[in-house]
């Protein structure tokens, strides 16, 4: 750790990882309510259960994020950050926030109520209050990196990540306008969701990338800095007009069908390039860094992200298509692999890389480690399958032959099982993760000594 | 690649072409919203109940388990058009009285079934949930969903 005030990074992955660990098992839970729906139905609803499935997700994210940004920033701007101080002070709102929200949806407490009570927009539930304290964490944390980046050296990196992350933060304001009409709602509310995960995230996503690539690989960073720029071009010319694909069945103009089918297929582009970009620099890199499980989930973050977001995504964006898969199981199998792929495998990748620094630590190979990446991967690969065969059922019996919701779905029920099975790999392999960075402090199985010749 | 562009032309077309992207986005969503305003969506009849309608879907995270033109979770049928499904679309008086048994009989209890809350709503509630149901079926939203399963 070449700065102390990296340190900071510590902090927000460990709270990031606990998330991850009540996202994964909120999850699992969601998965065997499927195929036992009596399960908790009175004590803990299904709806409450997937808000702490998916809102614990994006905080964990969030916090990965952070984290990310609190370790590479002093190395790229050469500098401390600005303010330590700030920094835990940011990581405790949001933690009080987390919590917060949290205790409010599981003991459904001020229900109603305009700053306390939950708010009901999908991903966007947290209570006023709690938003207000993310728009103010973010404030913190935008204001302590911008003066660290602005007093220090300017790199590509940090400049697109400082871009990505204030576009989320700004377009998270979002969130306070919530018009009666629900056509109007849900055209800002996808400007929060599209223009995250397909947009500024995205941004977010190839600049740790990008570092991650220089880090590991070697290569010059004249070039790894040249191919950000083209994918994150690449990223936002087809991501804003992608938002389109949202636009087709909620009340805005038939334009968008066009718009939307053609804008969201290039969408493939970027997560093409981005695994193009991750393998070449590998190939092309001299370093051998010690770091393996780095680099493993590195490539593999951009090569899922490639299938879940780009090819899975594309699946179903064309609007002829899009009109009989819409809000299907299809919908979820592109949602698992995409958010896996893209931003769970970017926040596990960067994870990996810093851990054995911040925690002063050989970056050994980490033989658990990686063998959680396959196990988590392989799951998550068969959860997506298994959801897109029950979705292309789902969309024949009920969108064409016009056959109820429910009787379709008491006949999905054996792939429900199978997407239960996989979940349960998920969350070993999750398990197994967070064992092998926090845990562990010696090689689990030690290097071979290739002097010495086979017998 | 080297020879094709250089870094700071490979930022320069990132900047401007973001920077125009943005600009047509920002054209056609003013366009969208009045088109939402004016033409697709009865905006004239959103009344006070339709709203407070709204906020009771919305306070009882409904979207959590249903989805509402398609947005949502998978758990539990498509909302927007379940007034037609029901055939009391044109009868706010009959959409409030089926609404109202359905949500008296949850939850079912049924071994093996997927389980409603019991949220116990007003009639008040009843009827703004009924109304807002009733306003959301009418949004033209280019004949989706396919047919009436939803």
């Amino acid at each position: 750790m070449k700065y102390q005030s990296q340190k900071v990074a510590l902090a927000y992955f460990a709270v990031a990882m606990a998330l991850f660990a009540i996202q994964v098992l909120g999850g699992l839970l969601a998965g065997w309510v499927y195929v036992s729906p009596n399960f908790l139905s009175e004590l803990l609803p299904f709806n409450i259960i997937r808000m702490l499935h998916t809102n614990s997700l994006i905080v964990w994210l969030l916090l990965g994020f952070f984290g990310a940004a609190y370790f590479l920033i002093p190395e790229e701007t050469e500098r401390e950050i600005h303010s330590t101080k700030l920094a835990y002070l940011q990581l405790l709102i949001l933690v009080v926030g987390t919590l917060g929200a949290v205790v409010t949806y599981v003991f459904d407490l001020f229900e109603g109520n305009f700053l306390l009570g939950k708010e009901g927009r999908e991903f966007i539930e947290q209570p006023k209050w709690v938003k207000v304290g993310i728009v103010v964490a973010a404030l913190i944390f935008l204001y302590n990196v911008s003066m660290t980046v602005l007093k220090g050296k300017k790199t590509a990196i940090s400049n697109i990540l400082l871009l990505g992350l204030w576009g989320l933060a700004l377009l998270f304001l979002f969130s306070f306008y919530n018009p009666h009409n629900l056509s109007l709602d849900k055209q800002y509310w996808w400007y929060i969701v599209h223009l995250w995960v397909e947009g500024v995230w995205e941004l977010i996503m190839a600049s740790i990338l990008a570092y991650l690539m220089l880090k590991l690989t070697g290569v010059d960073r004249e070039v790894v800095e040249k191919w950000l720029y083209v994918i994150v071009a690449a990223a936002l010319f087809s991501g804003i007009l992608g938002t389109g694909q949202h636009y087709y069945w909620i009340g805005t103009p038939s334009y968008w069908q066009w718009i939307g089918s053609i804008f969201s297929s290039l969408e493939v582009i970027p997560f093409f390039a981005m695994m193009a970009f991750a393998f070449v620099m590998v190939w092309k890199g001299r370093r051998d860094h010690p770091n393996k499980a780095a680099l493993l989930w590195s490539l593999g973050c951009a090569t899922l992200a490639f299938f879940g977001a780009g090819v899975w995504g594309f699946l179903h964006t064309l609007h002829g298509v899009n009109y009989y898969t819409h809000g299907t199981q299809i919908t979820a199998a592109h949602g698992h692999l995409a958010f896996f792929g893209a931003y769970v495998s970017l926040n596990l990748a960067i994870i990996s890389y810093a851990m054995p620094i911040l925690r002063n630590r050989d970056p050994y190979n980490q033989v658990l480690n990686m063998a959680s990446f396959w196990l988590m991967s392989s799951g998550m690969a068969f959860m997506t399958f298994v959801l897109t065969f029950a979705g292309t059922i789902q969309t024949h019996l009920q969108r064409v032959n016009g056959d109820y919701f429910m009787d379709v779905q008491d006949q999905l029920e054996l792939f429900y099982w199978m997407r239960f099975g996989s979940g349960v790999a998920v969350v070993i392999g999750a398990l197994l993760f967070i064992y092998a960075v926090a845990v562990p402090r010696r090689e689990i199985i030690e290097a071979g000594d290739a002097s010495v010749p086979a017998e | 690649m080297r020879e094709v562009m250089t870094k700071s032309m490979a930022r320069n077309i990132f900047y401007g072409g973001s920077l125009f992207f943005i600009i047509i986005f920002l054209g056609l969503s003013v366009h969208s919203h009045f088109y939402i305003t004016g033409t697709s969506s009865n905006h004239a009849e959103l009344t006070e109940s339709v709203a407070a309608g709204k906020r009771v879907w919305e306070d009882k995270a409904c979207i959590n388990c249903h989805t509402i033109l398609g947005e949502g979770a998978y758990f539990a049928p498509e909302v927007a058009n379940v007034m037609t499904r029901w055939g009391v679309l044109d009868d706010p008086d009959a959409a409030f009285e089926t609404l109202k048994g359905w949500m008296e009989a949850m939850p079912t209890g049924i071994e093996g079934r997927r389980q409603m809350p019991q949220f116990n709503l007003t009639d008040e509630e009843i009827r703004d949930l009924a109304n807002f149901l009733i306003w959301t079926d009418k949004i033209d939203a280019q004949d989706w969903p396919p047919n009436d399963a939803g």
